[in-house]
């Protein structure tokens, strides 16, 4: 029998459209569900108030408080840093097995579980350094987590930078810094904040790394310090979900949708930067 | 007083020979062409002056190329690139303004003095015969200009770092006629000021605006003459046959 080309390019489309439809619904179904049964919980007490009978009832407030530093910290390390590490390897380090391998190796740390980063900030930072359970441990784990993220993608956006402006910008007897500097760097900057971005909605994300470095079980009160512990959405969610009995669904999918709405609202924030940047690129 | 001068090059990338013991000089003030067909190593040569092909890490060479007397292994590469200026093939601005396109090299070599600034782009632009076409939108995209308008803001950048030799790399390639014109008009009246090395994929181009016409063919500087000579009675058959159209 002769193929029928229609045929089978119907058949294709159809396993293309139904591969798309399975990564979509699932997303679609989370997100509806969160909303659906989390924002009827949502409320300025919710919000703004310390968890009370322990956590049955009040609010989440230092949860998401503990949140928004683990992840401000992570970033205020992990970017200039990455930054540094993806502007050698992209325009300074020659092309020799050495570097191929740091390339590789840090493309594959991206890779390793949050836990083992959990494990390896313990170590570390609680124990070794003896910043003890903290938010600067568990800053520094985060940030440490998300790095080959940054570099990764930060390397990619200098990168893509056309090799002709770097020889114009030399040939008129600029350095090479100054090239970096002026012209590779602001062409650059969309694509970091892309990388940035993935980090952020990472670190804010992942319970496993601040298991063991800085998550309070039940802290009712604010951090007053980088050296103190303090409580985070995913660990709260965590907590309310499996160790304390009785807790109202309601709270719980009302937690669930703040960390979401926490990381939409940093990533949106992130697009509306980049998006101004891509506004001022003039190619 | 010479302005280059080439002994026994050799080139490599890796360990394809580009360049084969070209031994050649370029004089002060005059309009060098540099034909040949492509893979002759034409545009190697032209980016050993202002030592670009060092972007390149297969890069390697031995022999000498001395620039006003000094070997260009040896001076400050920043330096040279400024008194060697380069215009490419397409044109490239950079993705700056106007203004900031052709004051670049001057800021980078850390003027910053407005009022200096303005003026050497003003005369940098007058030079590249774009400042009426640009003096009432220096503020804008340089991408916003055709093409041939872009490719002299690309020499009056150039210009601006106030070099002693402009090497033109093929700038015509991407062209129309009348936008060529104006190019060759602009290095004609350069000539009295800067040394010129113009490669070139036209043969008529060479003919119409060079002094000196040097032939290249697989990495070999096959003759180097004046252009009357060159394009009269060229000594070589190959350099006959290529500006005849036989080959290349």
């Amino acid at each position: 029998m002769k193929r029928n080309p229609h045929r089978t390019q119907n058949i294709a489309f159809f396993f293309l459209l139904l591969a798309t439809l399975l990564i979509v619904v699932p997303v679609g179904l989370i997100v509806v569900i969160i909303i659906q049964k989390g924002f009827p919980a949502i409320n300025w007490q919710f919000l703004s108030d310390m968890p009370r009978q322990g956590m049955r009832a009040g609010g989440i407030f230092p949860a998401i408080v503990g949140t928004i530093y683990l992840v401000a910290g992570a970033i205020i390390f992990a970017l200039p840093i990455g930054l540094l590490a993806a502007i050698y390897l992209s325009e300074y380090s020659r092309d020799n097995p050495l570097n191929r391998i740091i390339k590789l190796a840090i493309v594959n740390l991206a890779g390793v579980p949050s836990v083992v980063y959990g494990l390896f900030g313990l170590a570390l930072f609680v124990i070794f350094f003896k910043f003890g359970a903290s938010i600067l441990s568990g800053s520094l784990t985060l940030g440490i987590m998300i790095l080959p993220i940054v570099i990764t993608t930060s390397r990619e956006a200098l990168e893509s930078v056309p090799q002709s402006f770097r020889e114009v910008s030399l040939s008129l007897g600029a350095s090479k810094w100054q090239t970096i500097r002026h012209i590779v760097l602001p062409n650059a900057i969309p694509g970091i904040l892309t990388g940035t971005i993935l980090g952020l909605g990472r670190a804010a994300g992942e319970t496993a790394p601040i298991l063991f470095t800085v998550a309070a079980f039940y802290l009712p009160q604010l951090p007053k310090s980088i050296f103190d512990q303090a409580m985070a959405l995913p660990y709260h969610l965590y907590v309310i979900s499996t160790q304390v009995p009785n807790v109202d669904e309601k709270i719980r999918y009302g937690t669930a949708f703040v960390l979401l709405a926490l990381v939409l609202f940093m990533n949106l924030m992130a697009i509306i930067i980049r998006t101004k940047f891509r506004k001022k690129k003039k190619w | 007083m010479v302005t280059f001068d080439i002994k026994k090059l050799n080139v490599w990338f890796d360990s394809t020979q580009a360049l084969k013991s070209v031994t050649m000089q370029i004089l002060p003030n005059e309009i060098l062409s540099i034909i040949g067909p492509s893979n002759s190593g034409k545009t190697t040569f032209l980016r050993m002056l202002n030592r670009l092909n060092d972007l390149n890490t297969r890069f390697k060479m031995n022999g000498d190329v001395l620039f006003d007397g000094q070997d260009i292994r040896k001076v400050d590469v920043e330096l040279l690139r400024r008194k060697v200026g380069m215009v490419f093939a397409l044109p490239l601005p950079l993705p700056l303004s106007i203004f900031d396109n052709v004051a670049y090299g001057m800021k980078m070599a850390g003027v910053n003095n407005r009022k200096r600034l303005a003026q050497v782009v003003e005369n940098a632009l007058k030079q590249a015969y774009l400042w009426e076409e640009v003096k009432d939108r220096m503020g804008e995209s340089a991408f916003k200009l055709s093409g041939g308008q872009q490719q002299r803001l690309c020499i009056a950048r150039t210009l601006a770092v106030e070099p002693e030799v402009i090497l033109f790399d093929e700038p015509c390639s991407g062209l129309d006629p009348i936008s060529t014109a104006k190019i060759e008009d602009a290095m004609v009246k350069l000539k009295e000021k800067y040394t010129i090395v113009l490669v070139t994929n036209n043969v008529k181009q060479a003919a119409r605006v060079g002094d000196r016409t040097a032939f290249f063919l697989n990495g070999e500087l096959i003759e180097l003459d004046k252009t009357e000579k060159i394009f009269t009675v060229p000594q070589d058959n190959r350099t006959d046959g290529y500006i005849r159209g036989k080959f290349g």
